[in-house]
């Protein structure tokens, strides 16, 4: 039983992909590139796959996790480019590593975000994270499920900043990017309570819907404020052992007929 | 000339709308052509959602047939939902297409695929929201063709004001024939404008140009003739036939969507047409002759359909599919090959009486046995003899206990109320044949635990069949008969509680009565409709019965006319029907024959096993049928 550990990304019009609209395409996916999935047991047998922490829909990603069971080994390098090809485009399958540490949900500790605020002047978002910054709470209310919540957004945000656009996609009318690290906590605070948050505190109101995209998940560094690969704990591990493959037969050759 | 995507524009609306990944595009499987290098662009539209328009094996046939051939373009259009078109409207972002974003207006053809006619106000939405006038007569040479296809595009007429052209039959052969003729027309530099083009296809014999013929009434306002207006206009247009199925092996790669539709499965058109000759059944008789796919090209096609697409369901699709003479080796073929795989099996349209349990078994080998579907159609003998719906309730019976003893636990029966010469009594005989189920299924399994649903709907006389003539019940006395049999179930102590009741009021049976037999006069209801805020006429939260009734009291009276006289009256022989100058290769005097053998109780045989009786499509149309057996088997694919 081998599990395989895969980043992908949520680029361009399939941002609107929801997660449930994922599931479905990625079992496709996996059925098109014949993978040797492990299902589970019972009367409607569902392949082996763990999601972590999907983005919403309508948001871009870079950095999407989720993990697979094998009932045979493959390399992961050729099983992502395998799922890849096979995948719409737009949703790539970026990285691949053999799961040899428990825990990847754990990992998954923040995110980092970038905000692009069309018709925004980067002086004017500037000023608005200065003063989210500065407060000690930020209450925003979201409608869920249960009803109008009030939570807090300010302590979820390890940092915020905000830049002027790069220069090769300016935008008309002015254009501001933010870019934030946002801790995982419970109620989740999403990109979007943070807009709203920004509002709260500065007024700040984008005529235009923001284009939010996730850039990466990982743990986080409290000192510098950064993420850091979630994976490289699996890509560490490999490196110092053999690998699944060459494991299997190893293990498979003193049982044999000498 | 170059074309924008509007995708921008669209990009902004899409945070603030249901379901966004519909109107996104790239599905898997799904092609984006170079504008610029193509000279015939294509806008394939089914009028429904889009989660009910992305399965349509139709309009995915035809984008793919286009789609391979150089230099033409197809790409797909759905109705957008009324939260999106709010915002459309408000923005000035028009009716796009999923694969590029391009304006509908931009093509130059915009085909529409219509199974039902109650997709008729959402073509006007479309229309309006592309920029294109809703009135034929209106369009200039910058405006695509708008062309009608499908079922319903058998009777155009009540939508011929808003159509330039329609094509009857299998589309095929039919959409390269068209983009022939435009391209060379574009070619010589659009000689004569649109009236040319237009006159070039209708002189094929083989496209319906509507505005080339004139439609007389008499003074009591039925028909007295329909004439063409323009010298090398046929008298009639036919309907197009494909002989060989294994030649158009379509769709090769069926689109996967990333949003969730009604049919999530890998279709096989397993054969087209049906001779059964159940007399309500307007595709049995305009989709003739039976022409079937040959279990080699079956597999070929499921083999490289599952490999494009991922999915785990295989429908092998048609209108009666345990008809296809090689049905038990397909099913069993198949089977064998996809028992590792998961792959599940399923026949959507399976006759009572052919029905067999090691067919079932094959279909079920890879999944649970819930419930199987059957569709008597006439809960009496008496009615099932005037419908042509040759099933005994010994044939019923029998199958159900098979079916009931191998462990199934439920099964489903479809029946319609309001047939011709229908009484009380028929419709009650389904609440007897629904317990004698159950009496039965009991017996033989053993248990108490099993179900039968009864599922019934309203019966809308059809254009080309020969109930064409019939008087439609009306929705009062529709419901009435229903009312009555649901009571009888529920007031049934022993059995009542295993039997469910589904069904449907007569109100939308009349709106689509009124569609389906009308003619070019119940074009201003239609428009009347669309103006007042109707769309998505086959969504029971959207259907407006009082609308449509209102808007029909409103325009029908300047003609001397109302709903009544197109829906519950009977016509006679002598009445020129609508319909009548498209040629669906039946007879007329032949269905009505038919009509009249109905009225008599007589039955007529399926022509695959028994002699000709003329209805007319073989000669008429220069086909034959075509039926295995070939004798061949599904070899397994691979050894594992």
């Amino acid at each position: 039983m081998q599990r395989i550990r895969l980043r992908y990304t949520k680029r361009g019009r399939l941002r609107f992909t929801s997660h449930r609209d994922f599931q479905r395409a990625f079992e496709r996916a996996l059925r098109r590139a014949e993978v040797p999935m492990a299902y589970s047991a019972g009367f409607t047998p569902h392949p082996k796959v763990s999601y972590a922490n999907a983005a919403p829909t309508g948001t871009g990603s870079e950095a999407e996790y989720l993990e697979i069971q094998l009932t045979a080994a493959r390399d992961p390098e050729k099983l992502r480019a395998l799922l890849d090809e096979s995948l719409p485009a737009g949703l790539d399958v970026i990285d691949a590593v053999e799961a040899r540490t428990s825990g990847l949900a754990d990992r998954l500790q923040a995110s980092v975000w970038e905000i692009r605020l069309d018709q925004v002047a980067p002086a004017e978002a500037e000023r608005a994270v200065a003063a989210f910054l500065e407060a000690d709470t930020v209450e925003v209310e979201r409608r869920t499920k249960n009803g109008l919540r009030t939570f807090d957004t300010r302590a979820a945000v390890a940092r915020l900043e905000a830049f002027p656009p790069p220069s090769d996609r300016p935008g008309d009318g002015g254009c501001a990017i933010l870019r934030l690290v946002v801790r995982h906590l419970t109620p989740a605070v999403r990109p979007d309570d943070v807009l709203s948050g920004l509002r709260a505190t500065a007024d700040l109101a984008p005529p235009v819907p923001a284009a939010v995209t996730r850039l990466a998940q990982g743990l986080l560094d409290e000192e510098s404020g950064t993420v850091t690969d979630p994976l490289a704990p699996d890509r560490e591990a490999a490196q110092a052992a053999p690998t699944a493959a060459a494991e299997l037969t190893a293990a498979m050759a003193p049982e044999g007929p000498a | 000339m170059s074309v924008e995507s509007v995708f921008p524009q669209l990009e902004a609306l899409l945070p603030h709308v249901q379901k966004p990944i519909q109107y996104v595009g790239g599905e898997l499987n799904s092609t984006v052509k170079d504008w610029n290098s193509c000279d015939v662009r294509w806008a394939l539209m089914y009028p429904d959602a889009y989660e009910v328009g992305l399965p349509n094996q139709g309009v995915m046939i035809l984008y793919e047939v286009l789609n391979e051939r150089e230099g033409v373009l197809a790409e797909r259009t759905y109705s957008v939902w009324p939260d999106l078109e709010e915002l459309m409207r408000q923005h000035n972002v028009p009716q796009f297409t999923v694969d590029s974003h391009r304006p509908v207006s931009a093509f130059d053809v915009f085909g529409v695929s219509f199974s039902t006619e109650l997709g008729y106000t959402n073509l006007l939405t479309a229309l309006d929201l592309a920029g294109i006038p809703l009135d034929a007569a209106d369009r200039t040479e910058d405006h695509p063709v708008v062309v009608a296809g499908g079922h319903a595009a058998f009777n155009p007429e009540p939508i011929a004001d808003f159509i330039d052209c329609a094509v009857i039959g299998d589309g095929e052969q039919a959409v390269l024939d068209m983009t022939e003729i435009i391209r060379a027309w574009k070619a010589e530099g659009r000689p004569g404008g649109r009236d040319e083009l237009l006159f070039r296809l209708a002189r094929t014999g083989s496209v319906y140009v509507p505005k080339f013929y004139d439609v007389e009434y008499l003074a009591d306002g039925r028909i007295s003739r329909v004439v063409p207006n323009r010298s090398g206009v046929p008298w009639r247009v036919s309907k197009h036939t494909v002989m060989d199925l294994d030649e158009w092996p379509y769709p090769k790669q069926p689109l996967v969507p990333l949003a969730e539709t009604v049919h999530e499965r890998m279709s096989v058109e397993i054969f087209r047409g049906c001779t059964r000759g159940c007399r309500f059944c307007q595709a049995g008789m305009i989709t003739r002759p039976v022409r079937e796919r040959s279990i080699t090209g079956i597999g070929e096609m499921v083999d490289k359909g599952l490999k494009a697409t991922g999915f785990e369901e295989v429908g092998l699709l048609s209108l009666s599919s345990a008809d296809h003479t090689e049905i038990g080796d397909i099913a069993k073929g198949l089977a064998d090959r996809y028992e590792e795989d998961k792959i599940g099996l399923s026949l959507p349209s399976t006759r009572v009486d052919a029905f067999n349990i090691d067919l079932a078994n094959e279909l079920t080998r890879n999944g649970r046995r819930s419930g199987l579907t059957f569709a008597p159609e006439g809960g009496s003998e008496r009615i099932r003899k005037v419908i042509n719906k040759m099933v005994s309730e010994e044939d019923l019976i029998r199958t159900v206990a098979t079916a009931y003893g191998n462990g199934w636990r439920q099964v489903k029966l479809y029946f319609m109320c309001g047939l011709p010469t229908e009484t009380d009594d028929d419709v009650l005989q389904i609440a007897d044949m629904a317990t004698k189920v159950i009496a039965k299924g009991r017996e033989v399994s053993g248990k108490n635990d099993i179900r039968c649903t009864v599922s019934i709907g309203g019966f809308v006389p059809k254009p080309h069949t020969p109930f064409q003539w019939a008087p439609q019940l009306s929705a009062e006395e529709t419901d009435a008969r229903l009312e009555k049999l649901r009571d009888k179930i529920r007031g049934d102590k022993k059995y009542g509680r295993s039997i469910g009741f589904r069904y449907h009021d007569g109100k939308p049976g009349i709106v689509e009565g009124l569609l389906s037999r009308g003619d070019r006069r119940v074009g201003a209801v239609i428009r009347a409709v669309y103006e007042d805020g109707g769309r998505f006429d086959g969504w029971r939260e959207h259907f407006s019965y009082d609308r449509w009734m209102q808007c029909a009291e409103r325009t029908l009276p300047a003609f001397g006319l109302d709903v009544d006289w197109y829906t519950t009256r009977e016509r006679t022989y002598e009445e020129v029907l609508p319909w009548d100058h498209l040629d669906s290769g039946l007879d007329k005097d032949w269905l009505w024959e038919d009509w009249q053998d109905s009225l008599d109780e007589t039955e007529v045989e399926d022509c695959r096993w028994t002699p000709c009786f003329d209805c007319g499509v073989c000669p008429q149309m220069q086909t034959e049928i075509q039926i295995g057996p070939t004798g061949r088997k599904l070899l397994p694919l691979s050894v594992k």
